[in-house]
């Protein structure tokens, strides 16, 4: 086979193994004709009753109201809107892998944006759930929309963060999924024409819309997620940006900041990559797909950790400088006292939230350590728990010493209904996750295709020996010329 | 829709190298090429082929002016004229606080215009079946379909994509376009179903 392009010698191939275009198909989309493993059922099962556990914590909520949950006047946000914001961050790393990365040419990000997409997609879901039950009183959840009403009408506040929220959070799960989905056509494509038996057939040629593979179709397909791409980079910045206006546009000591929209973006960067890594290193594993998603991926995404961990270290420390420099006396005590004092009532979760997410991804400066995936794992199982303590440092730690000291709430623990709803959002995060791995193509197969020849690591090889004839027919040219 | 039953020699190739100069040749004998099937986006194929750029992206554009005028002037409508709330004695037409939502509209009625507009050109939707050429065009193979007239000399032509480097070179009558229809259901050309 003839090669089109050249890519240098110094970059890691980013798929390995001797591959061509029918044994990438083949591999990726294996498992999905497969039946599924024992392990698969389990994680299956697990995840369902995780969920069906979360569907009755949301009922005794719904049935006996808001005081299920061990909230009080002083801390109206606890865990739920923690769970809320973590739940959100994590979704950005989808958006970042799959739209970022393609405007600054990232071929890194072909093997793991589809299974990211995804991952923000149920991520979504799965924080979505929160405002919704929060509100106590779900059935009047309408009220958010602004429709003509027979209240007035009286229509919703388009001044209040709130709202934006609504409008943001849904448009970025709607773009999402149609950013996902418009990618996965072709590729339901090629599982329908390999289905052997008839529902498989039906199915999945329903689900390719009767993609072709027509060069027009490419073409515009090409045009649609460039142009998607453009319109996800801004959208998940403003995302995060809205979700943190929440709290910056407050007068509560400790929200009131200005650097909260950076610092928000890079935080869910930052902990929506560890999930990503959670979830890539058993996916590669159990699926057997090492030879797509490399070490050179992981290692490119601890890369980002450890940038996005630094920049949202470097805004703990600003936050923490501008408390006592601004010498606003409750904004201080809001940092110093609830906060920074180890002996605090939550003092704790401050240092812990700081060890997790600044001092822990500093290991990944070390090379080798990158490229451990044991480590990784670790690492992003950590992240993701110091980036869950940053959400509830913010919200608990600067309420629950309001302006008024009697009603001052030293001490606030979730009740089993409130842990429960949020173990039930991992059921529904797994389960869908785990029915995306068994019936959608985890990775992008034309996506992978199309780097193939200039990144795979058959490809690379045979370009050397072209390299090193061309660089001599060079020298010789130059010589010559010279002369 | 289902377009007209037409003739077509289909050539496949397995590899892109040799499909770009088969294009090129077979353009310049002066045959019509009805499309050329990939499983992955060739770059410069569209070129090669001739086919002009796509301007789905200016679509996009109006989409989003839309959403941003619909956006504005709702909210303008609603806290100016509707129903003027008073919110903190801040001014009615509050512009700096109803920015966020104004750029949501945006990106969402971009977004979802575009993928509509983009299903609607490609004609993609749930149920909508076509003619697929080869299995293997979505698989590992290159398909061209060339277009046969009245003038076209198949074995002629046959022989010529074959030189070209194609491989399993082969006549199909096909309808083109799109008609509702199942893949897990055999589909037969529209006069053998019709009986004429």
């Amino acid at each position: 086979m003839s090669l089109l392009k050249y890519e240098s010698q110094l970059r890691e191939p980013l798929v390995d193994g001797n591959k061509d275009y029918h044994q990438v198909t083949e591999d990726i989309i294996k498992p999905i004709e497969l039946k599924p493993s024992r392990l698969w059922y389990i994680g299956f099962y697990i995840s369902v009753a995780l969920l069906l556990f979360g569907v009755y914590s949301v009922y005794r909520e719904v049935t006996y109201g808001i005081g299920q949950w061990n909230l009080n006047k002083t801390i109206g946000w606890g865990w739920d809107i923690t769970n809320f914001v973590w739940w959100v961050g994590i979704g950005h790393a989808g958006t970042l892998i799959s739209a970022i990365l393609l405007l600054f040419r990232q071929g890194w990000r072909t093997g793991v944006n589809r299974a990211a997409e995804a991952m923000t997609i149920f991520a979504v879901m799965c924080a979505g759930q929160f405002p919704i039950w929060h509100m106590g009183r779900v059935w009047m959840a309408f009220f958010v929309l602004p429709y003509p009403n027979s209240r007035g009408p009286l229509w919703v506040n388009f001044n209040s963060p709130l709202l934006w929220d609504v409008f943001a959070i849904s448009t970025y799960f709607t773009v999402s999924l149609l950013f996902w989905y418009s990618g996965l056509i072709p590729d339901m494509a090629t599982v329908r024409d390999r289905a052997k038996t008839k529902l498989r057939k039906l199915l999945y040629g329903v689900a390719s819309f009767g993609w072709t593979g027509s060069t027009k179709h490419w073409q515009r397909h090409e045009s649609l997620s460039l142009v998607l791409a453009g319109l996800s980079t801004p959208l998940v910045l403003s995302v995060h940006t809205i979700v943190s206006f929440d709290f910056a546009t407050s007068v509560v000591p400790g929200w009131h900041t200005t650097i909260f929209p950076p610092y928000f973006v890079a935080g869910a960067i930052f902990s929506g990559f560890a999930m990503v890594q959670t979830l890539l290193i058993v996916v590669r594993k159990v699926m057997g797909l090492q030879d797509y998603i490399t070490l050179g991926h992981i290692e490119a995404m601890n890369k980002v950790i450890v940038l996005t961990g630094s920049i949202v270290g470097c805004a703990y420390l600003t936050e923490l400088f501008i408390a006592w420099y601004g010498q606003n006396p409750y904004e201080w005590y809001a940092f110093s006292e609830n906060r920074a004092n180890l002996f605090s009532p939550y003092g704790w979760s401050y240092w812990l939230m700081m060890f997790c997410n600044v001092v822990s991804p500093q290991l990944f400066w070390s090379r080798k350590l990158r490229r451990n995936i044991t480590v990784t794992f670790f690492m992003s199982i950590v992240v993701n728990i110091g980036m869950w303590y940053e959400r509830f440092v913010i919200i608990v730690t600067s309420i629950y010493r309001d302006f008024l000291p009697s009603s001052w709430s030293t001490y606030y623990s979730p009740s089993i209904w409130e842990i429960g709803f949020y173990l039930g959002t991992f059921g529904l995060f797994f389960t869908c996750f785990f029915l995306f791995a068994k019936y959608f193509p985890v990775i992008a197969v034309a996506e992978i295709k199309s780097i193939l020849k200039t990144t795979g690591e058959n490809y690379k090889a045979k370009m050397t020996d072209i390299e090193k004839a061309d660089s001599e027919k060079f020298y010789i040219e130059e010589v010559e010329h010279a002369h | 829709m289902a377009g007209g039953i037409k003739k077509f020699v289909v050539g496949s190739f397995d590899d892109e190298a040799v499909l770009f100069p088969a294009v090129k040749q077979v353009r310049k004998a002066g045959y019509k090429i009805h499309d050329v099937y990939t499983p992955f986006p060739v770059h410069g194929l569209d070129h090669a082929m001739g086919l002009r750029e796509t301007s789905l992206h200016t679509a996009g554009f109006i989409y989003a002016i839309t959403g941003t005028t619909t956006a504005l002037s709702f909210m303008s409508w609603i806290f100016t004229k509707d129903w003027p709330l008073n919110i903190g004695g801040k001014p009615h037409f509050a512009l700096p606080a109803w920015i966020p939502i104004t750029f949501e509209l945006t990106v969402l009625f971009s977004a979802v215009g575009m993928v509509l507009t983009f299903c609607y050109l490609c004609q993609l939707s749930p149920f909508v079946k076509k003619h697929h050429f080869h299995a293997r065009a979505t698989d590992d193979l290159f398909v061209m379909a060339i277009e046969c007239t009245d003038k076209t000399n198949e074995a002629e032509l046959q022989s010529f994509l074959e030189k070209a480097g194609g491989k399993e070179v082969n006549v199909q009558v096909a309808e083109t376009g799109w008609w509702i229809g199942r893949y897990d259901k055999e589909q037969k050309l529209y006069r053998d179903e019709k009986g004429y």
